[in-house]
Order: C-alpha cells, then structure tokens, then sequence
C-alpha cells in the first residue's frame, strides 16, 4: 500500500512476509524511483547515496540515543530500504492540538535528540514537524535521513538547526518562536561545551545573504543573545 | 485605470504602461551592459538615470497615451541595488508629484511571480524564479508568498554567468553555457548541493572552474554544470510542490529563458501530474509591466503611500509583503 509520495521516495506500507515467511506485522519500504529529468550518470549516484547513508544513519542515530525505525534491509540495486513500521502521526499533523505541556516536553526532546545526533558526528539534513513520528505512547521518532550527513562541521550543525526553525516558521508561525526557545536550551544543555557556538552559528544562517537589513542584523544579535 | 511602472533593481531599467483589465499597452527595457567583469552598481544606476526619461517617453508614445492619462505610478522598492533603486524611485516621485497621481512601491520578487499569473493563466503555482540576482521557490500559503527555498550563497544565475566570464565563452552568461552544453557529451561530477529546501552553487562553480584550468573540456564541463545545479532547482520545486500539493509550476526569471531547464522542470511535473507554465521571455526577464501590474493590484486593494514614505528596500524579503489582492 503506498503510504506516502514523497519528492524523492515512495512509502509502502507492507507485510513483514515479503522479507520473511514466518515474519509478522508490518514494514514500510522507502523506494528511491528514477528521476527522468535528471542525467542518469547523476540520477543513479544521487540515489546510490542517499539510499545506503540513510541507512547507515537511521542506524548510527540509534546507537547514539536517537529513536529511530529499525533497518531491516538495505537494497542497493533496486534503492530500496526495508525498515520497521513506527505507528505514529507527524508532529506537523498533532503539535497544535497539544496542550502546552506536553508542547514543551517535545520541544525538549527534539532539542536533546538534534544534540545527541550532532555529538555523536551526524546531521539530519531535512529536520521538519514532517519527519518526526509521534506515537500514542508519547515517544518521537526521528524519520527520513534521505538528505543526512556524516559531519561534525560547526556549519552542518548550524544548518540543521536553522532548518528546524524555518520549518516551525511556516507551518506553526505562532508557536515558532517558543518552540525554537525551548529547543535551543534543551539542545545546549545535551551538547554542553561548544553548543553556545552552534546556536551562534544557526543565527548567523538566518542573516546570510537573505535582504536583512545591516541594522535589522544588529537587533537580530541582540535578541538572539 | 492606468499604470506606469518603473523597473530598476539590477542591470534594467524597465517602463511598462498596464491597465487594470491586465493589458499591456507598452513596454521598454533598457539594458546597462558593462564592458567587462560584474555590473558596477554606480556605474548602472548612472546608466539608468541617463535613459529614464527616453523610456518613458517611448513608452507614453508606445501605449498613445500622455502623462495626464495615467493614473498610478508603480516602481520597484527592492530587493536590489541601492543606486539603480533610488533612481527609479526618484522618477516614480517626481512623476507623482507633477501630476497629482498617487504612487505605490513594489517587491520586485513579488512581480515576477505576478506577472506571470497574469500572463500564463497559472492560478496558484509554485514559483520557481531564476536570474543572476535571486533564486527563489516561492508559494502563496496563509496570506503571504512564502520562500520554500532560496539559495544560501550565489543565484544560480550569477553561477552560470561567472562560469561564463572565467573561461572566456562567448556570448557571456548562461546563454553561452547553454549553446555549449548541448555539444557536452560527458558528465563529470561536481557538487551536488541540496540542504532541505536550500542550495548552493558556490561549491559547483568553483569545482568545474577547478576542472576547467585542469584541462577537461569546457562543453562537457557547461553540460555537467547545467545539468547539475539545474537538477538541484528541479529537486527542490518537485520537494515545494508535494509539501504544498499545488498543481502548477511557474518558472520566470533571467534564467527560465534556458530550454534544458525547461524541459526538466517539464518532466518532473508530468510525473507529478502538474502543469508547467513559463511567461514569454521579455516578461520573465526584469521589465517594467510587473511592476505596473502588481502596482495596480496592490492599489486597487487599499495599499496607499505617500510620497515621503515611497523609499527603497534593498533587502525588502518576499515573505514580508502583504498581499490584500490574494485575501
């Protein structure tokens, strides 16, 4: 069943049978398709990449503390990635009807979550409210790595943050600001040394090459601070 | 009603006649072309200042019409060059207060994508807005034009035209590299950069420079720089438009001139079932009807000014403006 079209991958939701005669439940099947407008050259090394890193960072991510679906097969030849299905809605779908406690806990846990992945050498690549799970237990799952890196680069890390709160800008404009707060205190309490010079860094993305005005910048600084 | 719009964010200075039917009744683009290196910003806005009055005029003769007939004044506000912004917006002043006529300022990004709706029928497109000042992925949500991606360094086109300048090819700019890249035959790997819904085309430039000065051959290298920073604007309209599960595309700017991206954006959405639609090219490039069309817009739904608040923005963002006509 397809679960989801996304720009570069098809989800299928499929019986755990197609890896396993005995197996049980469900899996989803991220399928990196051909792109016709792309040389294939390109095409072919652009999937290539994505498919096995994806996989090799949903599962580094799980060693460094950072929930994420288990891989259960990585298939080079035909892109795809069999991992296991993580019963959960988008946060972009739920953040809003939340109550604001539990707003915050989440927000912690983003925060601790981007902190324990950047410490342990990786960066997400593509962090929205779209690619993290919540499930009804309450846990967060980070998803969908298609654009992650191995990086320890005070820029990668920057990136990623600025990301983040770009995303909370244009679909949850009125919690945005709070959010990215929270975000950021519980990110620098995980990350401890060095962290005050990520967030310094994601500030200083915000201002590059975007029309803010040089005294705008001025202001930006003070209140980033 | 009548519009007189006045382009001058770059190198163009722009004087369009528009209706508030959407008829163009005339346009005149005059072009500052430096004699070497990068536009000067000074230098075009001189340019600019020398020929303003010779493209209104030609435009009133264009359209039939006098001073008297017109009954706004548009120019655009920013984002661009300080200098040539100011002229523009000196002359739209001037001819506001001659003729007693109201004026209004105009984001320049905002235009673009304006003015394509209004020639092209597309209703609400993702934008994908391309020239050697701005890279942009722009969709209307929740009351404003929204950046989904931009660039985090150079414009793409400023890439290709550099690429252009460096290795000599001529006619420069991207229509050079194009011409070449039909005769590349080989595609050599450059950076390929995509950072969610942001790129970059420092990192590709510089590289296929580096291959350049290495010897590799400067059709393959146009093709693969092409095809590589191209890709890269396709990916991210195709991650823009499954977000925003819109069915039109939009490409305009300097850059839609180019047929190759034209025709990858074409299939990306015929695999995505959305339909692709591109102004004719003297209005993707900078002119001055946008500005006279999305003036009148603004106008006809409440946007006033007055002359001492008619003043330039040159970062002036495309998420800040407000945009009643869409409400």
């Amino acid at each position: 069943m397809l679960l989801k079209r996304g720009a570069e991958a098809e989800l299928h939701l499929e019986d755990f049978r197609i890896l396993h005669p005995f197996g049980e439940g469900k899996v989803v099947v991220k399928h990196r398709i051909p792109k016709p407008y792309r040389v294939k050259e390109l095409d072919l090394s652009l999937r290539e990449t994505r498919t096995s890193l994806e996989a090799k960072l949903l599962f580094d991510s799980k060693r460094v503390g950072v929930p994420t679906p288990p891989v259960y097969e990585v298939d080079r030849k035909n892109m795809k990635v069999v991992m296991e299905y993580v019963e959960g809605r988008p946060l972009k779908e739920v953040l809003e009807g939340l109550e604001e406690g539990k707003r915050k806990e989440i927000y912690r846990k983003i925060g601790r979550y981007l902190a324990r992945l950047h410490k342990g050498g990786m960066v997400h690549g593509d962090l929205t409210t779209s690619n993290l799970l919540l499930t009804e237990k309450g846990e967060l799952y980070l998803v969908d790595f298609g654009l992650g890196e191995y990086t320890s680069s005070l820029e990668a890390r920057g990136v990623d943050l600025h990301l983040l709160r770009r995303a909370l800008q244009s679909v949850h404009f009125g919690l945005a600001e709070e959010a990215y707060r929270e975000i950021c205190s519980a990110y620098l309490k995980e990350f401890g040394k060095g962290g005050k010079e990520i967030l310094e860094r994601a500030e200083e993305i915000a201002k590059r090459g975007r029309y803010v005005g040089r005294e705008e910048r001025g202001t930006l600084l003070r209140d980033g601070k | 009603m009548l519009c007189l719009g006045l382009e001058g964010t770059a190198h163009t200075l722009g004087v369009g006649i528009v209706s508030s039917e959407g008829k163009i009744l005339s346009h005149v683009a005059r072009v500052y072309r430096p004699e070497k290196g990068g536009i000067h910003p000074r230098e075009a806005a001189r340019s600019h200042a020398s020929q303003i009055k010779a493209a209104i005029g030609e435009a009133l003769e264009g359209a039939g019409v006098t001073l008297r007939d017109l009954d706004l004044f548009a120019f655009s506000a920013g984002p661009g060059l300080g200098p040539c912004l100011r002229v523009v917006a000196t002359a739209a002043r001037a001819l506001s207060v001659l003729t007693g006529k109201p004026l209004v300022g105009v984001n320049h990004c905002i235009a673009h994508v304006e003015i394509g709706r209004l020639l092209t029928g597309a209703e609400d497109p993702v934008t994908l807005y391309v020239s050697g000042g701005n890279t942009q992925v722009i969709a209307f949500e929740e009351g404003r034009y929204r950046v989904f991606g931009e660039t985090l360094d150079i414009p793409v086109g400023n890439c290709l035209d550099v690429f252009a300048r460096e290795t000599g090819i001529s006619p420069a700019g991207g229509a050079g590299v194009e011409r070449l890249a039909r005769e590349g035959k080989r595609y050599l790997p450059l950076p390929y950069v995509v950072k969610g819904m942001d790129l970059s085309f420092s990192g590709p430039l510089t590289e296929a420079l580096r291959k350049y000065r290495e010897g590799e051959d400067l059709r393959d290298l146009c093709f693969s720089l092409q095809e590589t920073v191209f890709a890269a604007l396709v990916e991210v309209t195709e991650r823009a438009v499954a977000h925003t599960e819109k069915r039109e595309v939009l490409l305009t700017g300097g850059v839609a001139s180019n047929l190759r991206l034209r025709e990858m954006l074409g299939k990306m959405c015929e695999a995505r079932g959305a339909s692709l639609f591109v102004p004719p090219p003297e209005f993707c490039a900078d002119n001055g009807a946008m500005i006279g069309w999305t003036g009148l817009l603004a106008y006809r739904h409440g946007v006033k000014q007055r002359v001492e608040e008619a003043v330039i923005r040159q970062r002036w963002r495309t998420d800040e403006v407000d945009i009643p006509w869409r409400r």
